[in-house]
């Protein structure tokens, strides 16, 4: 990897201790197992699976909202647990994905995007002032709206403010949650317009959490696959999708409703129900639901294998010892 | 003749500051196990059209349309009693959010056998088997125990396969479904949508689906209205809408969506300036001319709509060949 990785997970974990119902005793959940991954500065890492894999989980680790069980979380080499919050938050910033609930509804638009400048004690209210609309040409507001409200923006304008409100510190690194999955098609293709030209203006890196496969596509660089806490899969995003390896990322790609008639609704053979990820199965944790899993599947968890297309685990691509770190 | 008819649909709601006219005189037909997907983005009135189809709207809205039948029934005509004969029995609706449309006090079992019981004085015990059966058919596993859980103990994806399963009890005619698998994983949509289209093909339902994702419409329907601001500005054949979209505002939105394989990796995406206009008051010109990069003199009268060949129709003064680019706009909503 030519460039310097701007974030780095280093066999990150987080276990959550859960009651699985009234009067029984709590047990662990492990929602992160093991994971390690790079982001390498102006990179796009798409982050891509189901409900409950841990996506969410693993972005709270690297905002420094959660604290991981295991492992640690490096920014510029250096480790987060510890640092400074707000240290961090100068370097990572979040985009969510409701613009209606991620707003203060009770504060000015203007308020909403200087307040990081306030919270870190940067400049003077003027410069606060210049600084909000600089940030809101950027992302295309009309300045006016700096005395708007959130609730007399459309959902396309909010996400736009939470943008703003991400990028006035200037951060490295920007973590977006779902950006679009609840604006409408011809606004989130607008969003996504905008968060590709200022990758481009400001050499942004950024993580993107997504069931939207299209949209991974269409701005990722790289892609991750992740499956109850563990990445199973991670190429470059072409590669990904023109050859996918893991018979789970196989499954997703056929899921995607591309929108072309006469092509019917894929049958995915994914059988039922996401594993309880308090009980996860034996072995590969994908075996249940694997069209191709054999014996082994169910008694012993595959090695990570990485290559030169990525990483992979499955028992279908064992790792070669060489290749083993 | 058709299995439901809609002439001049409309639905107005009074507000404070004049009527909104939410949906402004609407046409379509479903016929016998033919799929209608009615496709448009928040605001159009498409979850108001599926809500007035089953007589479900908000105690404000007032529906009108100039035909409203159903398997030759008008539905206009109809008491309030009659309708709750109908609803669930012969017509029966798929909601958006299985979290809130399911009752979190009476378990799964109680409200799958409900409508059974109701219309069709079957035993308890029949009821209970139909209700296993078709937990199994929609993938259910061990279908008789989830009969005693409560809505909570489930899964968004086995609450919405609940949900399908309560809408089959009676052997309904007609499923109107609005937006079922947009809160759900990709891989439990197309599953789900997998098991509506088999289920289709085996009872000989028809299925009104409403929908943002041109994805789902394209894989699933045979007819396609898409909703603009209360009106339908383009309706046809699936192959026909994807393979010729007329409409400026169906060719914006065919744009705007990323497709693998197909829009270049990185490159921009079309996109829609502007905002829905206001359905507040009368409204005269084309709904689309704010957002229209084509918008011209005569857009200032709401054009009718327009046929083309084969059944398709689309509400534009222009023809594609006839249009051109008057306003550069910018996007910034």
């Amino acid at each position: 990897m030519s460039a310097p990785p701007v974030l780095e997970l280093k066999g990150v974990s987080k276990t959550f201790m859960v009651s699985p119902g009234f009067f029984k005793p709590r047990r662990p959940l492990r929602a992160v197992d093991d994971v390690s991954l790079t982001l390498g500065r102006g990179e796009v890492l798409g982050l891509v699976g189901e409900s409950g894999c841990g996506k969410s989980t693993l972005a709270k680790m690297l905002l420094g909202l959660l604290p991981p069980s295991r492992g640690e979380v490096l920014v510029d080499g250096e480790p987060l647990t510890g640092a400074d919050r707000k240290a961090v938050a100068r370097r990572i910033q979040p985009v969510f994905q409701d613009p209606y609930s991620s707003l203060n509804p009770r504060k000015s638009i203007g308020d909403i995007v200087s307040l990081p400048l306030r919270v870190h004690r940067v400049g003077d209210p003027r410069e606060w002032k210049k600084r909000t609309e600089e940030m809101l040409d950027l992302v295309g507001l009309p300045r006016r709206v700096a005395g708007s409200y959130p609730s007399q923006l459309s959902g396309g304008q909010r996400q736009r403010v939470a943008i703003a409100r991400a990028l006035i510190m200037r951060p490295e690194v920007v973590i977006c949650d779902e950006p679009t999955s609840a604006l409408d098609v011809s606004v989130q293709s607008q969003i996504l317009n905008l968060l590709l030209d200022l990758r481009r203006e400001l050499g942004l890196t950024y993580l993107l959490i997504s069931h939207n496969l299209a949209v991974v596509e269409h701005i990722a660089t790289r892609v991750a696959v992740m499956y109850l806490g563990r990445i199973v899969e991670e190429a470059e995003t072409g590669d990904l999708f023109e050859r996918p390896r893991h018979p789970y990322t196989e499954a997703l790609l056929k899921s995607v409703l591309t929108p072309e008639p006469g092509l019917g609704v894929p049958d995915t053979h994914l059988g039922l129900a996401y594993p309880n990820p308090i009980d996860p199965p034996s072995g590969c944790a994908f075996h249940p639901r694997c069209p191709k899993a054999e014996a082994v599947c169910s008694e012993r968890r595959p090695d990570t294998r990485r290559d030169e297309r990525g990483r992979i685990e499955c028992h279908l691509y064992p790792a070669v010892a060489a290749a083993a770190e | 003749m058709a299995l439901l008819e809609a002439r001049g649909l409309r639905v107005d709601i009074p507000l404070a500051g004049g009527t909104l006219h939410a949906v402004r005189g609407i046409d379509f037909s479903v016929e016998k196990g033919e799929t209608l997907c009615i496709v448009g983005e928040s605001g159009c009135g498409k979850s108001l059209t599926s809500l007035a189809l089953m007589n479900l709207l908000p105690r404000k809205a007032r529906r009108s349309a100039e035909r409203l039948n159903f398997a030759g029934i008008d539905l206009q005509a109809l008491s309030e009693r009659d309708y709750a004969r109908l609803r669930g029995n012969r017509m029966a609706m798929i909601f958006q959010e299985p979290m809130t449309s399911l009752n979190p006090s009476y378990t799964v079992g109680d409200q799958l056998t409900e409508a059974l019981l109701t219309h069709k004085g079957v035993s308890h015990r029949e009821a209970r088997e139909r209700a296993v059966y078709l937990l199994e058919r929609v993938g259910i596993t061990a279908a008789a125990s989830r009969l005693g859980q409560y809505p909570h103990q489930l899964s968004g994806g086995l609450r919405q396969r609940v949900m399908i399963a309560m809408s089959l009890m009676c052997g309904p005619e007609l499923i109107i479904a609005d937006e079922p698998t947009t809160a759900l994983d990709v891989t439990i949509q197309a599953q789900i949508l997998h098991l509506l289209a088999e289920l289709q093909r085996e009872f000989g339902m028809a299925l009104v689906l409403i929908t943002h994702d041109l994805g789902v419409v394209a894989r699933i329907a045979h007819k396609v209205a898409v909703m603009y601001a209360g009106q339908v500005v383009e309706a046809g054949s699936t192959e026909a809408i994807f393979a010729a979209p007329q409409h400026p505002y169906t060719l914006g939105l065919m744009e705007c969506i990323p497709v693998p394989g197909r829009t270049e990796r990185g490159g921009r995406l079309g996109s829609i300036p502007g905002i829905v206009p206001s359905l507040v008051g009368e409204m005269r010109h084309c709904a689309f001319r704010g957002r229209c990069p084509f918008a011209d003199t005569p857009c200032a009268e709401d054009p009718g709509l327009r046929e083309t060949s084969g059944g398709h129709s689309y509400r534009c003064h222009f023809r594609p060949e006839e249009r051109r680019v008057t306003a550069e706009l910018e996007a910034s909503a």
